[in-house]
């Protein structure tokens, strides 16, 4: 029996709630902000996205680990969160095209996690209490102790994560049959986002989230996309500023989910922090021009707010979601410029938003037209 | 788009009597349906000629027409009224068929009647399989190479070019019936013959087979704007090979990573909108290959199936519900979750538990059967386990069985060599799941099980898992086993039962000691949406976990036991009994409590009791929502013999049953109490004894002279019932009888050749007793009541023994103290009246008298049993206009080398209702002239 053979691990959660389980993948002590992810399949994918940048995920599907690792199946590099909750954790698989089970390599990844605990009661504490910081940890079993080792992680209020995930120097993302430049500022981009670019045959030059406008703009793109990523939207200001400036060209700009609440902040719309966030593959959105609906892939925290658009002249909203009728795209009125604030790239997740990517490059194709 | 607000009277054709491959799903599905369209203020007339039905009550629809599902009874309903449109896609493949006839033969163009919820061109798109086939090359879907073939020899060319193995697949037959895999050319010429035989349009597809690949289901919704989502993923443990309805199958898939699910979402929306435009629900099937992940097409079905309400129950998203929304023009965004109550109806449902579906088979009813699982199916009803993994919920699914097994493994059943185990792994039946676990005990390898079976190692994995658990238990006593393997134990869905079996001790001493430890059972809500939102609805199931969310109110609760799975001898109408208990209790004020396992059923829908615990029907699930929800009282008798048979356990426990007590329950069974009480009140029987083996019967038998009725006692279906007319055939059928089942008594009675069988139902407060009808069966003695025609008044028995019948039925009911709903069987011969048997609980017939004579009377016994209130409280108003006859349904062409022949032993696995005007009526003297011909012992 796997059970049999982990060692315990314990789950703390900073108003004092603990949980007792085993330890899976590496043995240690991590902390970060906790949030659960609703999805059913495509847990790789999620360890992967860089959005989740220092934080901890419960996984809610009753299983973990089934059909083991696979390393063209990631979003990034390397494994981003910070921590693993998950209720039963497999580290046998039957994939046969899988490279490794999912142990060994959030093992190599250095990624601690618990399994065995009651994961549904803690999601109803989260949706409860709202989204807090947490710690796990396979050595420190004294609740106190390690009381004082979650004290030591920060607040993801006003956190700027970014920088920390995206690319030090600018690289090319080339398409196989280039028609189109796009210049991605890359908050902590994932990689199906690239993919989906390239497929629609767009060179995508990936810049670091610092990067300047006049920077970008010397390659002369054809369009400029701002990627998702971690953190605090509002503490990524520097992003808002480089946004104001695109927006000043007549140049298509499309954003996702931090990309998202960046164009919404260069356009004089706040954002705020959620209760406990979207994460998970099912979240229903409606296009309010189409009038259709789909199902999307969400991993937020943050939301940019409803009544300030209300009260926008610049902006307005072209999607909700059909659960509680929060903002979940935006475009800048005449102006070539529209975002969302979930998935359309939708790895992992369904497929139903990827018309997105090519509205943007029938903006691009517009723009060609007209200038 | 909203509502359409054209359609004021939808027709909802049922899918009729309970068939193999069509079975309550679709009683679950018609109820569903009504009730939605009826919130609406629709007004809806159902046609179903299963009088067993929920979906047929007055509860359900305005208008109830218990008719054949034919064209003339569609003619009369729509002369008679305004309907705007039907809904032909809640009935099954029947209501399908129903609806095309009826579309070919121009009566809803005449009568102005929109088809709704289906395209009539999707239906022939799908069912025709090489126009499916065609469709999915159209769509760039893949499928297995293969073509249609017409004739014997065109059907041989095919075979030569795609090569063996393949599969033969007839055209428009229901559950795959006359498909089959075929292996070598010796096996070709027999198939392809009964293949096109079967076909009603003499037609076949041979297909390259696929067999051993991954089997998946999607279950799909979509609405007039052409949005779409996924209810389900379903995955079948056992791979390709085996019709879905005879699968082991689990959900969500287990063993799917994100690219492959969602290429497959992407194949399943595009073959829904491929096929044609409507709203509404659909299945879709595919096969992965296990070495590349590539997938292929199997199968499309545009409407409501069994599958989706097994996915439902599976995430608690109501399908049918849902359909018969879209189907009026409602859109999915403009309609609620009906669980949350507050969040959108457009989401795809997501799961933090699982839940495995096991079907249940009865072959033992079946001399000669082949036992083997092949693409048709063979199963006559299922049952779901949910729990927090995969092992909790298969554990929870094989304790549900009721196979005499206390979960999958230790209970002493299992088979000890290679021999009895090995080739079962191969060639698949009812037992494999059984078989797989044994093997592991046994040591035989993975690998080698995984050759055998083809299933994924994942699920293999599991069930090894589960064996070494076992074998580290075995190590412990009941004073040494730690709290963790305990805990270990009761997390992977071991019974107390089996631990017991495992460490040495009684099933009432583990559960005194993991209580002891702190050990008892949670329950937690199925909510669509693993907790993201809070949620109305109490759908409970239960599991060892921290965290418990059933909260026991205050109020005067009871509880109502299920029938369990669907099987010949209890099928559908003990769940129209539950539903109708349930029911009545809620009216009475009484918070209602369901326990079942059986997801085709309206039993376990979470809009009928006040609270669903979606359980094993099984002594420690049970006990132990009784401890917590401190209920006034257990209702046993409308549950069937699953429910009767845990009543004198309860009864020990000290647990009260609501209406008639375990004693006059016991009473009734006790063959020897029984005739005394009869003696008594002098009431004639036929001579009788009781044996316990051969030895006692051949002297028992000598008193009372042949021939002799021979069955065990405490068994349902007349299960191996039988007529024996000499000692050898005595001795041979004892022997058999005690092998099957051991420790058991046999009870021998004389058996009246050739006497007239009758039987009565009745509701007793234990004063008054009032007959809610008496039937007579049209073939004479020998055939068991549940294969009978039966014709309710009676057509020719005298005043004088009718009389005598009720009389009777009188005494005893009072004898027995009787608090409920009584059944007693009669046989007459020579003039005189005598008692076969007696009953204390709802019996099969009594839904057909309900329908028959248009009152709710289970519900009269249920304020009865609850002593709400007497019979004098209720004023009787039957509608009684010439006769109903109760038509059994058999499902004899699913099993061709079967003997048709009837007997003792209940067969048929449904019933319809006729009503006749008067005994010249043309259908009556046709039955009633061959009552003799399938007679045999």
């Amino acid at each position: 029996m796997q059970e049999a053979n982990r060692k315990p691990a314990v789950l703390l959660l900073e108003d004092g709630t603990n949980f007792k389980g085993s330890s899976i993948g590496l043995q240690g002590t991590s902390g970060g902000e906790i949030c659960f992810n609703t999805g059913l399949t495509g847990y790789q994918e999620i360890y992967t996205d860089p959005s989740y940048f220092g934080q901890i995920i419960v996984n809610t599907t009753a299983h973990i680990g089934n059909y083991g690792a696979l390393d063209a199946e990631t979003e990034s590099s390397s494994v981003k969160i910070k921590g693993l909750v998950v209720k039963t954790f497999s580290d046998i698989y039957s994939r046969k095209t899988a490279d490794s089970s999912l142990q060994k390599y959030l093992e190599n990844s250095g990624i601690v996690g618990i399994a065995g605990i009651d994961t549904r009661k803690l999601v109803r504490h989260i949706r409860e209490k709202g989204a807090m910081n947490a710690i796990i940890s396979s050595e420190i079993l004294d609740i106190d102790e390690l009381k004082s080792e979650l004290e030591k992680v920060p607040s993801m209020q006003g956190l700027e994560l970014s920088t920390q995930v995206s690319a030090q120097e600018y690289y090319d993302y080339k398409a196989d049959n280039e028609e189109f430049k796009v210049a991605v500022l890359d908050l902590g981009i994932k990689t199906n986002i690239l993919r989906s670019l390239k497929e629609r045959n767009c060179t995508c030059r990936v810049f670091p989230a610092k990067t300047s406008f006049e920077e970008m703009q010397q390659w002369q793109p054809d369009g400029y996309f701002i990627s998702n990523g971690p953190g605090d939207p509002a503490s990524t200001k520097y992003a808002a500023e480089t946004v104001k400036k695109i927006l000043e060209q007549e140049i298509p700009l499309f954003g996702i989910c931090m990309g998202h609440q960046i164009l919404a902040l260069a356009t004089g719309i706040s954002t705020y922090k959620m209760h406990h966030g979207h994460r998970g593959l099912n979240h229903p959105v409606k296009n309010l021009i189409t009038g259709k609906c789909e199902i999307t892939s969400q991993n937020h925290g943050f939301s940019v707010s409803s009544e300030d658009i209300e009260k926008s002249e610049v902006v307005e909203v072209t999607h909700i979601n059909l659960n509680d009728n929060t903002v979940e795209g935006i475009k800048v009125k005449n102006k070539p410029a529209f975002s969302v604030q979930y998935h359309p790239e939708s790895s992992p997740g369904p497929h139903d938003s990827r018309y997105l990517f090519d509205g943007f490059i029938e903006m691009i194709k517009l723009q060609a037209v007209n200038t | 788009m909203p509502r359409n607000h054209d359609i004021k009277s939808v027709l909802i054709i049922g899918s009729g009597p309970i068939i193999i491959g069509q079975a309550c799903e679709f009683d679950y599905s018609g109820s569903q349906a009504a009730r939605s369209l009826r919130e609406e203020g629709i007004e809806v007339t159902l046609i179903n000629s299963n009088p067993a039905t929920i979906m047929t009550d007055p509860v359900t629809a305005d208008n109830i027409y218990l008719r054949p599902l034919e064209q003339k009874y569609i003619v009369e309903i729509l002369e008679k009224h305004q309907i705007d449109a039907v809904l032909p896609t809640m009935g099954g493949q029947t209501a399908l068929n129903l609806a095309i006839d009826c579309d070919e033969a121009g009566i809803w163009e005449e009568y102005n009647v929109k088809i709704i919820g289906v395209d009539i061109n999707a239906i022939q798109t799908t069912e025709d399989r090489e126009l499916f086939r065609k469709k999915m090359i159209e769509l760039n879907v893949n499928v297995c190479e293969g073509r249609i073939a017409r004739s014997f020899l065109e059907g041989k060319e095919i075979a030569q070019e795609i090569g063996f193995p393949l599969v033969i697949r007839p055209s428009f037959t229901l559950g795959g019936t006359g498909g089959g895999f075929v292996h070598s050319k010796e096996e070709f010429d027999k198939a392809l013959t009964r293949g096109l035989h079967m076909s009603p349009v003499h037609e076949v597809l041979i297909e390259q087979s696929i067999l051993g690949w991954k089997e998946y289901e999607l279950e799909l919704l979509r609405d007039n704007a052409g949005n779409i989502i996924i209810i389900c993923s379903i995955e079948n443990v056992d791979p390709m090979g085996v019709h879905t309805g005879d699968s082991l199958t689990v959900a969500p898939a287990m063993t799917l990573p994100d690219t492959v699910y969602q290429n497959m979402r992407d194949l399943a929306i595009k073959m829904m909108n491929g096929i044609g435009e409507f709203a509404g629900g659909c299945n879709v099937q595919f096969a992965v290959n296990p070495d590349d992940d590539s997938i292929v097409g199997i199968e499309i079905n545009p409407r409501v199936s069994r599958s989706s309400a097994l996915a439902s129950k599976a995430t608690g998203y109501p399908i049918a519900k849902v359909a018969a929304k879209l189907a009026i023009g409602y859109n999915l965004d403009e309609l609620k979750n009906a669980i949350t109550g507050s969040t959108s109806a457009f989401f795809e449902p997501t799961l933090d538990y699982v839940i495995v579906k096991i079907p249940r088979w009865n072959f033992d009813k079946f001399q000669g059967v082949d036992r083997k699982l092949g693409l048709q199916m063979k199963s006559v009803g299922e049952v779901m386990g949910i729990g927090r993994n995969f092992q909790e919920a298969l554990q929870k699914a094989c304790q549900s069985l009721e196979i005499k097994r206390n979960g999958l493994g230790a209970d002493g059943k299992g088979f000890e060599k290679q021999e009895h185990i090995l080739p079962g792994l191969e060639n698949p039946s009812w037992n494999r799941i059984f078989l797989i676990y044994d093997a592991f005990k046994l040591g035989v390898s993975l690998r080698t099980i995984q050759k055998l079976t083809k299933m994924d190692k994942w699920f293999l994995y599991q069930i090894e898992e589960l064996v070494e658990l076992e074998k580290e238990i075995e190590k412990y006593s009941l004073d040494s086993i730690s709290r963790e393997l305990m805990l270990l134990a009761k997390q992977k869905g071991y019974a107390d039962r089996q631990i017991a079996y495992m460490i040495g001790a009684l099933e009432s001493e583990v559960y005194e000691k993991r209580k002891e430890m702190g050990i008892r059972r949670t329950w937690k809500l199925v909510d669509t949406c693993a907790a993201e939102f809070s949620a109305q609805t109490p759908y409970y199931y239960s599991t060892f976990d921290e965290e418990n969310e059933s909260v026991s109110s205050d109020k005067k609760k009871i509880v109502v036991l299920g029938a369990g799975p669907n099987r010949i001898g209890q099928g559908i109408e003990f769940d129209y009994c539950c539903v109708h208990g349930v029911l009545a209790a809620r009216e009475s004020g009484y918070e209602t409590i369901m326990i079942n396992c059986n997801p085709e059923t309206v039993s376990t829908d979470f809009d009928i009791s006040d609270k669903l615990y979606f359980e094993p029907v099984f002594w420690e699930h049970i006990y132990e929502i009784i401890e917590h929800e401190k209920p006034e009282g257990v209702i046993v008798q409308l549950g069937g013999q699953t429910a009767l048979k845990l009543a004198e356990k309860l009864n020990r426990y000290g647990i009260k049953i609501i209406g008639t007590s375990f004693e006059a329950l016991d009473l009734a069974e006790d063959r020897g109490s029984f005739s005394d009480l009869l003696k008594k009140n002098d009431i004639p029987y036929p001579k009788f004894g009781v044996a316990k083996n051969a030895d006692e019967a051949l002297e028992v038998c000598q008193d009372l002279g042949f021939p002799l009725l021979v069955r065990p006692s405490y068994v349902l279906g007349g299960q191996s019932m039988k007529i024996v007319i000499n000692e050898e055939e005595l001795e041979d059928h004892v022997v058999r009888t005690l092998r099957k089942i051991p420790n058991n008594r046999i009870l021998l009675d004389h058996f009246l050749d050739g006497a007239i069988e009758a039987e009565a139902d009745a509701i007793s407060d234990g004063k008054d007793v009032y007959i809610i009808g008496v039937m007579q069966h049209i073939e004479p003695a020998g055939i068991h009541s549940g294969d009978s025609y039966a014709v309710l008044p009676p057509y020719n028995i005298g005043d004088l023994l009718l009389h005598q019948i009720e009389d009777y039925t009188r005494k005893i009911a009072i004898e027995l103290k009787t608090v409920g709903l009584l059944n007693i069987q009669f046989a007459i011969k020579d003039d005189k009246v005598y008692i076969i048997e007696a009953n204390p609980r709802a019996s099969r017939t009594v839904p057909f008298i309900c329908k028959a004579y248009q009152e709710p009377y289970v519900k009269y016994a249920t304020q009865i049993m609850l002593g709400e209130k007497t019979l004098k409280d209720f004023k009787f108003d039957p509608i009684k206009k010439g006769y109903a006859i109760k038509i059994p349904v058999f499902s004899f062409d699913k099993f061709p080398n079967v003997n048709k022949e009837l007997g003792p032993e209940m067969k048929s696995t449904g019933e319809a209702i006729y009503f006749i005007d008067d005994l010249r009526d043309g259908f009556f003297r046709k039955i009633y002239s061959e009552r003799n011909l399938y007679l045999s012992r």
